[in-house]
């Protein structure tokens, strides 16, 4: 610990007192992530802290599906859906898993149009992202309803065990509002390359900073997230 | 992190540029091409993981194909569509090795089921 100490002596400029000292201290210029801008870093590091959460969900999830002695609903039968007269099993969940990646293609689109300043195009791709995610959504509460319908309950179902209604509406519906969220900010950003924001560098009502075509980027990154999230409770919940 | 990707940071960034406007402004530019490509697979990986519902596969095939499927698409979104692999390392460990922690959460969770299943099955299930 005392070469800790006594590293870089010389360096140590003089310090305030107190809290200002402290402050200062932290405030001065040190960075970790050297080429990526705060609200790039702070969008990887929130989506970090949301990893955890939707961990956490699958993982109690898991632990009430493997400890329960009651047989756990077949999700395959109980996601089908009749077609023109054929079952089809789980046919809803995989169109709803398309519609979410044709939407993270389109999201990926918009930030290569939005890097090269073509604000038509981004604005147009990042609505038809925003387009997909509500597609999404309406699917969801059309699920929704058909198990609440048929008598899934957070504390019961009639086909096993209990755990079933529980987790599944939290871990969909927690997803669900991710996507909604999604698609607002979508739409608010979309408007504001629409009107040109970030090329004349106007400022924002809210935070009177400059935006720039990062924004679009940084956006991207929460959509795909989101699509991420999918693939995992795609695996786990439905797949199982 | 290949040559490429080390060639593109260069040009992007000059050495210990601060992060304004004008460096935004360019970006992460990769060719519309790769995302056309990373799209395809991600559909087509998909389609797999569905068809594996589909015809029913059981054991350890269903589980060791649905982990693989799962994997690869969630690789490819960080990678390419999130440009995980065109960032600085120190990002890259940043955000990509604290969810080991999970992992190891989910080491303890499988034990601490296992053993609640089995006290269920010791004391209070009834025989089906």
């Amino acid at each position: 610990m005392a070469e800790t100490v006594l590293t870089n002596p010389g360096q140590s400029p003089a310090r305030l007192e107190g809290w200002r000292g402290i402050a200062a201290d932290w405030a001065s210029d040190q960075r970790a992530f050297k080429n990526v801008s705060w609200g790039k870093a702070m969008m990887w590091i929130f989506l970090l802290s949301d990893t955890f959460i939707f961990s956490c969900f699958l993982l109690s999830y898991m632990t009430a599906r493997m400890s329960t002695t009651v047989p756990w609903p077949n999700p395959s039968e109980v996601f089908a859906l009749n077609i023109a007269g054929n079952h089809i099993p789980l046919i809803l969940i995989a169109i709803m898993t398309f519609v979410l990646i044709s939407s993270s293609g389109t999201m990926a689109m918009a930030v290569n149009f939005g890097y090269r300043r073509d604000r038509v195009r981004t604005a147009i791709l990042m609505l038809v992202t925003a387009a997909f995610g509500a597609t999404f959504v309406g699917m969801q509460a059309f699920e929704w309803t058909k198990l609440i319908m048929e008598g899934v309950r957070p504390w019961g179902n009639p086909w096993g065990a209990p755990q079933f209604g529980a987790s599944f509406f939290m871990i969909t519906g927690f997803h669900g509002t991710h996507v909604t969220f999604g698609v607002i900010f979508l739409i608010a950003i979309a408007r504001k390359v629409l009107r040109g924001d970030f090329d004349v560098e106007r400022r924002g009502f809210f935070t009177s900073r400059k935006g720039y075509y990062e924004i679009v980027e940084i956006t991207g990154l929460y959509w795909h997230f989101v699509d991420l999230v999918w693939v995992f409770i795609f695996a786990f919940f439905y797949l199982w | 992190m290949t040559n490429a990707a080390v060639h593109m940071e260069g040009q992007l960034h000059a050495p210990g540029a601060v992060a304004t406007g004008a460096v935004h402004a360019k970006g992460q530019q990769h060719p519309i091409k790769l995302y056309l490509v990373v799209w395809g697979w991600l559909f087509v990986l998909s389609t797999f993981s569905y068809l594996v519902d589909y015809f029913g596969l059981h054991g350890y095939l269903r589980w060791s194909l649905i982990l693989l499927f799962m994997m690869l698409k969630a690789g490819l979104i960080v990678a390419v569509f999130m440009h995980m692999a065109w960032e600085r390392l120190a990002l890259a460990y940043a955000i990509l090795l604290p969810p080991i922690a999970v992992l190891v959460f989910v080491s303890i969770m499988v034990l601490e089921s296992e053993y609640t299943h089995l006290l269920r099955v010791l004391f209070f299930a009834t025989p089906s």
